[in-house]
């Protein structure tokens, strides 16, 4: 963190008073009218208020699966039911002595929690249908269930829903509760989007590759969200019961689930704003169209239908006014190498990446046969060679893609871990992609803090209630991602959109986001690909810069000039096996690479 | 006991197995699974009672209809949900389409047809000596179903070009194949193999709305776990599962039987995600 010190020149434009209004405005205006509400004397409007409050609590907990990890939980309602039942069963004392309802919902809350990763985990495993399946089949299953449990749940006749005594008892009462509780799940999960967590979230829905390259462990991190968004479910269930003062299985239909899907699609994924106006949006909408009541569902899904085809951006796209503002036309990427030393001003310890006899064949063919490699730190390592020889094979041995069947990479002489690219980041190996691998509908500044990931300190819970650490680390990850950007040459691009940026600069986008995590080693693979002239010579001279901070740097790339001008070591592979190692000048006169690769 | 579980169980079997088998034939056509395939399984049902009951229809003309309703239906399938969405296949947006219009079709048919199971009626005057038609019929619908697909894919030109763009698209298309148009095709088959399911299966499910999520769901397990895109674990799979189900409904009860089946399907997918007959070898068709 330290190493990483900003100078005053490239401090990172902190948001100002006035933009932070701006975002919360929205907020801050449904907060006063829902606290309003009363003041209009309309009971009825009430009830279905504190329905969308309700509602709103278990969304923006399922905002997070859906909308932020792209993760397909269609039959999320199964947690609303089991909320419903254990509130109202624990408070009845069907099944053990009764309970206070706060008590109760508290242990919802926890059932939820543990519920939501059970039906979360094949998640982790299996395809996306696959997992839709299975949240479906487990909604089904568990209205099954309590139908058959007669003796706890009250069976087709139902059980009473718990009544929250004191000041909630009364139906405004109970409303202004729900609304508190809405309000504390908005400002949660917006601290959650705000956090490195959020970020990781959309890198792992939209660039799972990148993101494992950032160290990023999808597993742990879909857990945590699956217990919070399970707890927020089973809370919202207990407040559903009590509203509807009687649950049998039939409240809880498949419609509630599309309901709340629709809600966070409607609302745009990756947002917090939307989807709570898609909630309130869907909440009222039946009120207006009593005659079509029957037709709600299928309302609801041509609705969905309309969405996924027409606008997959939903409410909060429309809402982005800012990203619509055109971009300057004739933009230049000038790289400053001289910040570099603050951002990577470190003595690394590692000073030796070596692959050591890697063989790995893919069926029939031999991509790597019998690879010996040593990348030394603060030198460019340059890897050429034909179409199919190996070059990114290799690069993908190390960076963890790939599990070689004999041999391995060696940092240091200790072995690294066979096929698990997200250990790489933790030991300062970064990496850019043939293709750039971004999430385009994050800003360029978000872009480039996932590659700083693993040097976040706070846990899940201290970014939930934003403390202290929280604030440091964003701190902390923006400043070091201004200042690579800014090394870069794109510091002004900071706030775009990044699917909005052009080829070259995605490029050195990537470049910025691999420099976060101060590498000992970077596998650079085609970074030239798809450059200019003129933008191939800085990039050059930037590697260069990156390798005399210290840094190793892989190269796999095509365009010999930029090989033999900045390289320090060129190897040359063909077939999987090394043809030519040398100084540029060695490789340049080795008569066997001139015939079969460079040509005279 | 133990011959109803058999004959019961197979019949349901058959029809997972058929429904499995169209999942599987859009599937190779477009790597896409469709939630429309419970809703075709629904429709054959509810489509051949309104055809032979309600409207009068001959079976065999009834029959045809509902064959003919089936390839419109996965045509429109396919122009609607599938085809806007495929050139984003990562995004997984076909899950949201395809769930999206099998909604509609199941709501559309609780309004207008009727929200309570109606009887299905006969189909044959003969046939009931030894096992009762309702039985049979299942059964030979996917034998017939898989002989029937066995046969184009292998022996015709059309098959092989089905083959060729499950296969490997871009060099299928690079060869001047019309890949829309077979798609389009694959669809048609599919929905009316769909039909078939719900039709054949009529006397045993009934023609009744609420049918689509519980084919859907049970259709695909077998899918899941006999590996996608192979029609032989489909069939294995989906008789297995019906033998387990009624054996376990009658046994134990409805609730344990469907308890059970998750569970099973979860834990064995947990395991292998591939499925039990194995990876990409079992893909063919």
């Amino acid at each position: 963190m330290d190493a990483a010190a900003p100078s005053a020149a490239v401090r990172a434009p902190r948001p100002s008073g006035l933009a932070r209004l701006e975002t919360a405005a929205p907020f801050i205006l449904l907060a006063v009218a829902g606290i309003g509400l009363p003041f209009l004397g309309e009971d009825y409007w009430g009830v279905i208020a504190t329905r969308a409050c309700i509602y709103w609590v278990l969304v923006a907990g399922l905002n997070l699966v859906v909308g932020f990890a792209g993760q397909i939980a269609i039959g999320w309602v199964a947690l609303l039911t089991l909320g419903a039942y254990a509130t109202s069963v624990l408070t009845a004392g069907t099944a053990m002595p009764a309970l206070s309802p706060y008590l109760a919902l508290g242990v919802s809350a926890v059932m939820g929690a543990i519920f939501g990763v059970l039906v979360g985990l094949p998640a982790l495993r299996l395809r996306t249908f696959y997992f839709a399946m299975t949240t479906l089949g487990f909604a089904t299953i568990l209205t099954q269930i309590a139908l058959a449990w007669q003796s706890v749940t009250g069976g087709g006749i139902g059980v009473a829903g718990p009544v929250f005594p004191g000041p909630f008892s009364t139906p405004w009462g109970f409303y202004f509760m729900c609304l508190g509780l809405a309000a504390l799940c908005t400002w949660m999960t917006a601290n959650i989007a705000a956090s490195r967590f959020g970020r990781s979230l959309i890198a792992i829905r939209d660039a799972e590759v990148a993101a494992e390259a950032s160290g990023i462990a999808k597993p742990a991190l879909l857990i945590l969200v699956f217990l919070f968004s399970g707890a927020t479910a089973g809370v919202a269930g207990g407040l559903f019961a009590s509203l509807q003062s009687y649950i049998t299985p039939d409240a809880f239909t498949f419609d509630l689930s599309v309901l709340f899907f629709i809600a966070i699609l409607i609302g745009g994924r990756g947002s917090i704003l939307g989807p709570l106006l898609g909630t309130i949006l869907l909440t009222i909408l039946p009120e207006f169209a009593a005659p079509l009541v029957a037709w709600s569902t299928f309302l609801y899904a041509a609705l969905l239908l309309v969405i996924v085809l027409a606008m997959p951006g939903g409410i909060a796209d429309l809402l982005d006014y800012k990203n619509r503002r055109p971009l300057e036309r004739h933009r230049e990427i000038v790289p400053r190498p001289e910040l570099l030393s603050q951002l990577l001003g470190w003595k690394a310890d590692a000073t030796s990446l070596h692959l050591k006899q890697v063989e790995l064949s893919f069926g029939g063919v031999r991509a790597l046969d019998g690879l010996d490699l040593e990348i030394k730190a603060g030198q460019v390592h340059g890897l050429i060679g034909p179409n199919g020889s190996g070059k990114t094979t290799a690069l993908n041995v190390i960076s963890g893609y790939y599990a070689p069947q004999a041999g391995g990479a060696h940092l240091n002489d200790a072995p690294l871990p066979l096929a698990a690219p997200h250990t790489r980041a933790a030991r300062r190996i970064a990496r850019t992609f043939q293709t750039p691998r971004l999430i385009g509908s994050a800003s360029v500044l978000q872009n480039v803090m996932i590659g700083g990931t693993v040097d976040g300190h706070c846990t899940f819970v201290e970014s939930l209630l934003t403390l202290p650490r929280h604030w440091r680390d964003e701190a902390m990850l923006r400043d070091s991602a201004m200042l690579a950007l800014s090394s870069v040459g794109l510091e002004q691009l900071a706030t775009v959109r990044a699917d909005r940026l052009q080829h070259g600069e995605l490029r050195f986008m990537e470049i910025a986001r691999a420099l976060m995590l101060r590498p000992a080693f970077l596998l650079l693979d085609e970074p030239a690909a798809g450059l200019s002239t003129e933008e191939i010579r800085r990039l050059g001279a930037l590697i260069v810069a990156i390798s005399r901070q210290g840094t190793g740097v892989l190269l796999v790339e095509h365009h010999a000039d930029l090989i033999f001008d900045i390289c320090d070591h060129v190897t040359v592979l063909n077939l999987g096996k090394i043809l030519a190692d040398g100084t540029p000048a060695e490789i340049r006169s080795h008569r066997e690479v001139v015939n079969a690769y460079l040509g005279a | 006991m133990l011959e109803s579980i058999v004959s019961y169980g197979l019949a349901v079997g058959a029809v997972y197995a058929l429904i499995g088998i169209a999942y599987n034939v859009m599937f190779t056509a477009s790597r896409v699974f469709s939630f429309t395939a419970g809703a075709l399984g629904m429709l054959g049902g509810v489509l051949g009672a309104l055809f032979i009951n309600r409207f009068g229809l001959p079976v065999s003309l009834g029959f045809l209809a509902m064959l003919a309703c089936g390839a419109i239906l996965g045509v429109i399938t396919e122009i609607v949900a599938v085809r806007p969405v495929l050139k984003s296949l990562d995004q997984h947006l076909y899950v949201l389409s395809t769930l999206a219009l099998a909604l509609m079709i199941q709501q559309l048919t609780a309004i207008e047809w009727s929200t309570e199971p109606q009887p299905f009626p006969r189909l044959l005057s003969f046939g009931d000596s030894l096992i009762d038609q309702k039985f049979w019929l299942p059964v030979l619908a996917c034998i017939a179903t898989i002989v029937g697909l066995e046969l184009l894919y292998r022996h015709t030109l059309i098959g092989r070009a089905f083959l060729a763009i499950s296969e490997d698209n871009y060099a299928a298309r690079a060869i001047g194949l019309p890949e829309q148009q077979l798609r389009m095709t694959s669809y048609a088959i599919a929905g009316m193999i769909g039909m078939l399911a719900g039709f054949a299966g009529g006397e045993v499910l009934l023609a009744f709305f609420a049918n689509e999520p519980m084919l859907n769901f049970y259709g695909f397990v077998p899918v899941a776990l006999g590996g996608m895109g192979s029609n032989r674990g489909a069939l294995v799979g989906g008789l297995a599962l019906g033998l387990f189900q009624q054996a376990a409904n009658f046994l134990v009860g409805g609730i344990f039987a469907s308890v059970a089946v998750f569970v099973v399907f979860i834990i064995v997918l947990l395991a292998r995600p591939e499925g039990l007959a194995g990876g990409t070898a079992a893909r063919r068709v």
